[in-house]
């Protein structure tokens, strides 16, 4: 089995007659995707802007951010079991839309998260600053429960990224990265030197906008379970969490999954990758107990010698890390955590809620609970009125030149525990 | 360059005033460098004075904190200085915690603080978040190298020029955790310390899991039908339109509401407001989260004395460990003058 990644990068992002990829622009009709997008009974009015890097723009409350992608060799779209029907994700081929993007916004059920600056020093910590974003701001029809609501505007965007997707259908690729998938037992017979290391994939999973699904289903509901790394690039996890935006995963950041693809990348050089374990962080003891000691038995039964664990979010979830860790390093398997801080507006404070003698080797996204001043955009899409409510604001944050001051957590992607940025915290 | 004022502070010893038998005497204000400050002068930037030198007895300080730091700190703002040298104090422990204290009052004042200590002197712990401490040998041999590297970050700090990391400047780890971009990202560096560990080579972590509190429960209260029992929560409930503004993330401070009289809260009168969790059903029955309902029913049956008439309640989501130690402490104080006997803590 294999995965062909072909890459089709997009240097411009317009509106236009029809849908297509010409001359490295994405052209969008835009009235045939709000035609399209409208068909959800859920949703009253969407609306669709274009933003791109440098401009005077802030997107506020971001839900999601998805990656359009399209499999050449399928009908339909990608998020299989999700807005698609049901396939095995991450075989066969994939094109990508790289350099842009779906960001979801309008009002969404209870607080209002995530800013994107698309310039300024906003701009430096996010991501998706640095793409070419269609911004779809959508509103429900008036009755729909927060769940319908949710669902509703996750749904949205997983389907403009598929309608965007299609344009990359018959684009000839301009780089392609090839994935060999291949049964268990040959992983360790091919590199028998290397060390053997899998990935456990932490999905937050604590309720309304804070949950993740993996082919449809909501991950609350799941038991750890083994993936092909592939099957992440075809959308087989979905973000339904925005909330304390900065270390909340996207879509966009599991189809580009950074410790799978760095461990791709180095698989068969310095390390052989073996497999990787999802797993949920849900809110009772029960739950984590369960699921942490499943966690543990799979990466056992893998074989390997090390894992890194990844977090999303933090505060209860701590508590899941630090089980998974001291499960995992008492089977005698090494392993490394991935996580953020919050240490504190003055970074004096105590950076995690659980710990563990084991927990030795850690990787930190920075600290979210630093400040950070946003100046005033021209433009703002969606709504700015929140700004003092949403986690990471506070009263006063708010001033009267249109800047505003927030904690990193307000930002979408910022201080992200998969490891996509460069944004780490040092002790002074 | 723009001139720079340095003030100094030392105890009655390096202040050439006398030993253990003048450590009663009260802070004293020179208008000259004493004692170290003449070594400091040499090694200090050219443009950096120093204009003063404030001496004060180690137990007179430490014995009338209050008073000292009062008096210490006018001496200070006398001088209007840019950076306040402290010691060094290598490892007397009371001259330490008096470093440490004019430098805490220094960064009160906005204005930065260095001093030179022994990483074992107690001074460090109580005070390093509020100064740059250069590390030091334990007694006064230490003193030519000490001096030096106070004088550069002295002068560093006189001329607002970026520090470095704790090792990069020789000072002792203050305890703040600052954001900086690493040359790799996370998911990279990941993989580099994981191979780090399983081959047995040296690696750092990014964050040292500190020692963590584990608080045994307090014994069971012996007779509950006897006792006043309050409730707390982390879990964000509040009168609807949350009056104190208490945040949805990362609060910097606690509610205290009165339920005198109420027999349940509803959903017209309370609210989440939490950002961490789903707040559909706490929203539709705040009793959920902050169970008065079931407590006024045993009251009435007399399994439980009284509920206390007041309800505290915070945001647990990602209030930092030091807040809420702050907030748990005047809750704990106020609770106990005011003769309660246990709390249900309610979490969410």
């Amino acid at each position: 089995m294999q995965l062909k990644v072909g890459n089709i990068f997009i240097k411009d992002l317009q509106f236009g007659p029809r849908t297509e990829v010409k001359n490295q622009t994405l052209f969008v009709n835009r009235e045939e995707l709000t035609g399209h997008l409208l068909q959800d009974e859920h949703l009253a009015q969407v609306e669709l802007e274009i933003t791109h890097p440098g401009e005077s723009v802030r997107i506020m409350p971001v839900k999601d951010v998805i990656e359009p992608r399209v499999k050449p060799d399928h009908d339909g779209g990608i998020f299989p079991g999700m807005v698609s029907k049901m396939f095995t994700a991450g075989q066969g081929t994939t094109h990508v839309l790289k350099g842009v993007s779906v960001v979801t916004t309008g009002k969404i059920v209870g607080y209002q998260e995530g800013i994107i600056d698309m310039s300024g020093p906003g701009a430096e910590l996010c991501p998706f600053s640095k793409l070419h974003n269609l911004v779809i701001v959508a509103n429900p029809v008036e009755g729909v429960t927060p769940y319908q609501h949710e669902a509703a505007l996750r749904k949205m965007g997983l389907r403009a990224a598929n309608y965007l997707g299609e344009a990359a259908r018959n684009v000839t690729p301009d780089e392609t990265t090839e994935y060999e998938l291949l049964p268990l037992h040959k992983y360790h017979e091919l590199y028998p030197e290397l060390p053997k290391v899998a990935y456990v994939y932490m999905l937050q999973s604590q309720g309304l906008l804070h949950d993740t699904y993996f082919y449809g289903v909501d991950v609350k509901n799941i038991v750890p379970t083994l993936i092909h790394p592939t099957e992440v690039m075809d959308g087989a996890i979905v973000s339904g969490n925005c909330v304390s935006a900065c270390d909340k995963n996207t879509t966009y950041h599991h189809q580009n999954s950074p410790v799978i693809h760095d461990l791709l990348a180095r698989h068969g050089k310095d390390l052989c990758f073996v497999g990787s374990v999802i797993t949920n962080e849900n809110v009772t003891l029960l739950d984590k107990q369960r699921s942490s000691d499943l966690t543990a038995k799979l990466v056992e039964f893998l074989g390997v010698d090390g894992v890194i664990i990844s977090e999303e979010g933090f505060g209860n979830p701590d508590t899941d890390l630090m089980m998974n860790c001291t499960k995992i390093e008492n089977k005698g398997i090494k392993t490394v955590l991935v996580t953020d801080e919050y240490a504190g507006q003055d970074g004096t404070s105590q950076s995690l809620a659980d710990g563990s003698p084991l927990a030795t080797a850690i990787v930190s996204g920075g600290n979210a609970n630093a400040l950070v001043t946003l100046p005033a955009m021209d433009k703002v899409i969606g709504n700015i009125d929140p700004v003092e409510v949403i986690a990471g604001g506070f009263k006063g944050g708010r001033q009267a030149d249109g800047s505003i001051t927030v904690e990193l957590q307000a930002i979408i992607g910022a201080t992200n525990e998969l490891g996509f940025n460069k944004l780490t915290a040092r002790e002074y | 360059m723009e001139t720079r004022r340095i003030v100094l502070y030392l105890n009655q010893f390096f202040g050439q005033i006398g030993g253990e038998d003048q450590a009663h005497i009260a802070p004293q204000s020179f208008d000259k460098p004493i004692g170290p400050g003449l070594g400091l002068k040499g090694l200090l930037p050219k443009n950096c004075t120093i204009v003063g030198t404030i001496v004060c007895g180690d137990s007179y300080f430490n014995e009338n904190l209050e008073e000292a730091s009062a008096t210490v700190g006018e001496m200070i703002k006398d001088f209007d200085p840019h950076v306040v040298i402290a010691g060094p104090a290598f490892n007397a422990g009371r001259y330490g915690m008096a470093c440490g204290t004019v430098g805490k009052i220094a960064s009160e004042m906005g204005i930065p603080a260095v001093s030179g200590m022994y990483p074992e002197n107690p001074g460090v712990e109580s005070y390093r978040q509020y100064l740059y401490i250069v590390e030091t040998g334990n007694s006064a041999a230490s003193m030519r190298t000490a001096l030096p590297s106070i004088a550069r970050l002295a002068g560093k700090l006189a001329n607002q020029e970026p520090l470095g990391s704790p090792a990069e400047e020789g000072y002792l780890s203050r305890g703040i955790r600052k954001n900086v971009f690493a040359e790799k990202r996370g998911s990279d560096r990941a993989i580099d310390m994981l191979l780090a560990k399983l081959q047995g080579e040296e690696f750092e972590t990014e964050y040292p899991i500190p020692h963590f509190d584990r608080v045994d429960p307090a014994p069971a209260v012996a007779d509950l039908s006897q006792a006043t029992l309050a409730l707390v929560t982390s879990g964000g409930i509040v009168p609807k339109g949350n009056p104190d503004r208490i945040e949805a993330s990362s609060a910097s401070h606690y509610g205290r509401y009165s339920i005198a009289g109420v027999e349940s809260l509803t959903a017209d009168a309370y609210e989440t407001a939490h950002g961490g969790y789903d707040p559909v059903y706490a929203n539709q029955v705040p009793n959920r989260v902050v169970p008065v309902d079931a407590l006024r029913a045993l009251e009435q049956e007399g399994k439980i004395g009284k509920l206390f008439p007041y309800f505290y309640s915070t945001v647990g989501n990602g209030t930092s460990v030091a807040n809420a130690k702050k907030f748990a402490s005047e809750i704990a104080h106020e609770l106990v003058n005011e003769g309660v006997q246990a709390v249900i803590l309610t979490s969410t």
